[in-house]
């Protein structure tokens, strides 16, 4: 027995080495194997380097066009508010110093660069005196005048502004017009810029941070400088603020009686077939829907906020009870089991139980239907919110119905004008379009985390 | 005693799912104060059975019952009966350990505080620890009773799910193969308490562990392909099977 079993052991590498080959030597199949194994790991790194070199460029492009938006050229001046010019009665009454349109108050203007730049020492003999008004924005009349109509007792004072500069004066700084250009440009002259260089070893002319492009309003084709995203943000935080108050409830809701309540049969299959058609339903055909249900029908007033926000939680709703009921699936049926095992009823095992461990996924869900939604355009340009909004919407909820833009219509909207400087502004837009995201991103993984720490 | 007055009586009980008929005809009497196992090989309905008892089943839609389940005399199917009410009275403790994900103090809270059993928050600590107490794992988590339950080991677990299942103080307490998930010592604590629970409860038991049955319980069904084959005192299932059926299965020749 024991010489059989000694004799079988002492045959087994033998006969193993036969069948087998070497273990130091790789046969044919194992290197096609591992060549095939091989290409593919390759495959998979080229299509992640793929991947991050088209994100890089685009974050290239958009950060090196847009990041000048956050910087404004500004003209520090001294600005007499001649009381012959503005009040040629003298009365302080403000609705004759109202008659005085801004036209009146560029010549103040001009006057206070002509003072501003003999201060500085510099030579204007070479320009003509309109050339030295064409330095400021075409929006600093309209900030002296309102400064004016909101403390009328300042006239006959020598005030000090901080005026915009002229968008091809910004322009010259950010590197986006040169002296070649300015030569072929009917809006700006080589002297000018010359001039504005003068200025700026002055310290009349300084380069700040651009804190207007987040509070100011739109502005018209002329004075790029001027228009910022004020309205468009308060616009789409009026959205996004019904969309969440809409959708998050509705949504949750109707997965959570879809899921756990309504019976199988025919109708809940039709309606669950039609719920993941509609995540797939283009963006611009629940702009028509907007259109002919709110506005038309319902007769909600055009460009506001409240019908973009309705929507966009009918754009949101799907996604969010998809991401929902599928959080509601991925809870263990063992912890519906332990509830309903000690006689909760099945309000109670799903409240006090499932919701809780489904929260991460739904909140998840919720944030990236919000941020689908922040991003969305075309809906918005049907209902009206491309127009021209310079003024600011009111608070909420009266607010809601006044007229507003949005962040991505505003984009939309800037790559549609002829000036140059408006390219830097949608590179801007784009940019705080994209910290939004990544800060909604973040709070949803932030919220997930914190939910998932209850064990 | 136990033959006079029967806890559960089920007459002629049919189960089916959707077109399978999952359980045959069952007639059973599970006495109070009694550990009663069910045997038998896998799929063979035993399970089925025991969740038609506290009416689990009542959330598998294609699952359908019939026949006569008497809990103390009253028709447990009965369109009067609030399924919920009902499982207040007939605990569950399954095959996997399923705490719920907060603390331990909290999973065996959470039933007497949906029936109302406590009006003051010291009266609920007596509740829990009492539970706790009687399943034998008070000692172990005295100190950390705001840990998580899912913290603990599957053993622990194991104990909890049963604590959580008698602080509801149910009249029945039904097992689904409490121990098919956890090692030796672990079973052994917890038979041990099964064992300690037949004082005040009548416990059913689902086991394929035909040596824990043989521990454990004093009356033994053996399920076979939907039929309740045999039924009765333990000893005498396990000694002098008078069906062949269970005779194999207890020998080891099918199942």
């Amino acid at each position: 027995m024991n010489d059989i079993t000694a004799a079988a052991a002492a045959a087994a590498p033998e006969a193993a080495r036969k069948r087998h080959g070497s273990l130091l030597v790789q046969d044919a199949r194992t290197k096609t194997r591992n060549a095939s194994e091989t290409r593919f790991r390759r495959l998979g790194l080229l299509a992640v380097a793929l991947g991050m070199l088209a994100l890089v460029g685009l974050l290239g492009s958009i950060l090196s066009n847009g990041l000048s938006a956050f910087k404004q050229t500004y003209l520090q001046v001294e600005v007499f508010l001649d009381p012959a010019k503005l009040d040629k009665t003298g009365s302080g009454d403000l609705a004759q110093i109202a008659k005085v349109s801004t036209f009146g108050y560029a010549p103040l203007i001009q006057a206070a660069m002509q003072r501003a730049a003999e201060e500085a020492g510099v030579d204007t003999s070479a320009l003509p005196a309109k050339a030295l008004g064409q330095m400021v924005s075409k929006e600093a009349p309209a900030t002296l005048r309102n400064f004016v109509l909101a403390s009328p007792e300042k006239i006959g004072q020598t005030v000090s502004f901080s005026l915009l500069a002229n968008g091809r004066v910004d322009g010259y700084f950010k590197g986006r017009v040169t002296m070649e250009s300015a030569a072929l440009d009917r809006n700006i002259s080589p002297e000018q810029l010359a001039f504005a260089d003068q200025l700026k070893a002055a310290g009349v002319l300084e380069t700040k941070f651009n804190w207007a492009f987040f509070t100011a309003p739109d502005a018209s084709d002329t004075r790029p400088e001027a228009a910022g995203l004020g309205v468009a943000i308060l616009g789409s935080i009026y959205m996004m603020l019904i969309v969440l108050c809409l959708s998050l409830p509705l949504g949750v809701a109707a997965s959570i009686y879809l899921e756990e309540f309504a019976p199988k049969n025919r109708f809940t299959d039709l309606i669950e077939v039609n719920i993941s058609n509609l995540a797939a339903v283009p963006s611009i055909v629940f702009g028509i829907l907007g259109l002919a249900i709110f506005i038309n029908l319902v007769g909600l007033p055009q460009s506001a906020p409240i019908v973009g926000g309705l929507v966009l939680t009918l754009m949101t709703l799907p996604t969010i009870i998809i991401a929902t009921r599928a959080a509601l699936k991925s809870v263990p049926p063992s912890i519906r089991d332990a509830a309903l095992g000690v006689g909760a009823s099945k309000m109670q095992s799903i409240f006090h139980h499932v919701l809780p461990l489904a929260m991460p996924g739904i909140l998840t869900g919720a944030i990236i239907g919000l941020a689908q939604a922040l991003g969305e355009t075309a809906p918005l340009l049907l209902i009206g919110m491309v127009a021209f909004v310079r003024e600011y919407p009111a608070g909420p909820p009266e607010g809601l119905f006044d007229p507003a833009a949005a962040l991505p219509v505003q984009v939309y909207n800037w790559t549609q004008r002829g000036d140059p400087a408006f390219v830097e502004r949608a590179s801007g837009a784009i940019i705080v379009l994209l910290v939004f995201l990544i800060v909604m991103n973040t709070a949803a993984i932030l919220l997930r985390r914190k939910f998932e720490r209850r064990w | 005693m136990t033959q006079t007055s029967p806890k559960i009586t089920a007459r002629n009980c049919q189960v089916y799912y959707g077109e399978t008929h999952a359980i045959k005809d069952v007639s059973v009497d599970i006495a109070d104060k009694t550990v009663t196992a069910f045997i038998g090989p896998s799929g063979c309905g035993k399970s089925t059975f025991l969740r038609c008892l506290n009416r689990m089943n009542d959330t598998i839609d294609v699952c359908r019952v019939t026949g006569e389940i008497l809990l103390d005399g009253e028709d447990i199917y009965d369109a009067k009966v609030d399924p919920v009410q009902l499982r207040a009275k007939v605990g569950m403790v399954f095959q996997k350990p399923n705490p719920f994900p907060k603390s331990i103090y909290d999973n065996v809270a959470y039933g007497p505080k949906i029936h109302g059993l406590a009006r003051t928050k010291a009266e609920l600590d007596e509740i829990v620890e009492t539970a706790l107490k009687r399943a034998a794992l008070w000692g172990e988590v005295k100190d950390r009773l705001l840990a998580p339950g899912t913290g603990l080991s599957g053993g622990q677990q194991q104990r909890l799910c049963i604590a959580r299942a008698i602080a509801t103080s149910p009249e029945v307490l039904l097992m689904d193969e409490p121990c098919s998930a956890l090692d030796p010592i672990a079973t052994a604590q917890v038979e041990e308490l099964i064992d300690e629970l037949r004082r005040d409860y009548s416990v059913v038991i689902v086991t394929h562990s035909m040596q824990q049955a043989a521990r454990v319980s004093q009356k033994t069904a053996f399920f076979h392909l939907g039929n309740l084959v045999e039924f009765g005192d333990t000893s005498q299932i396990f000694t002098k099977p008078s069906d062949p059926r269970t005779e194999s299965y207890i020998t080891g020749r099918i199942g």
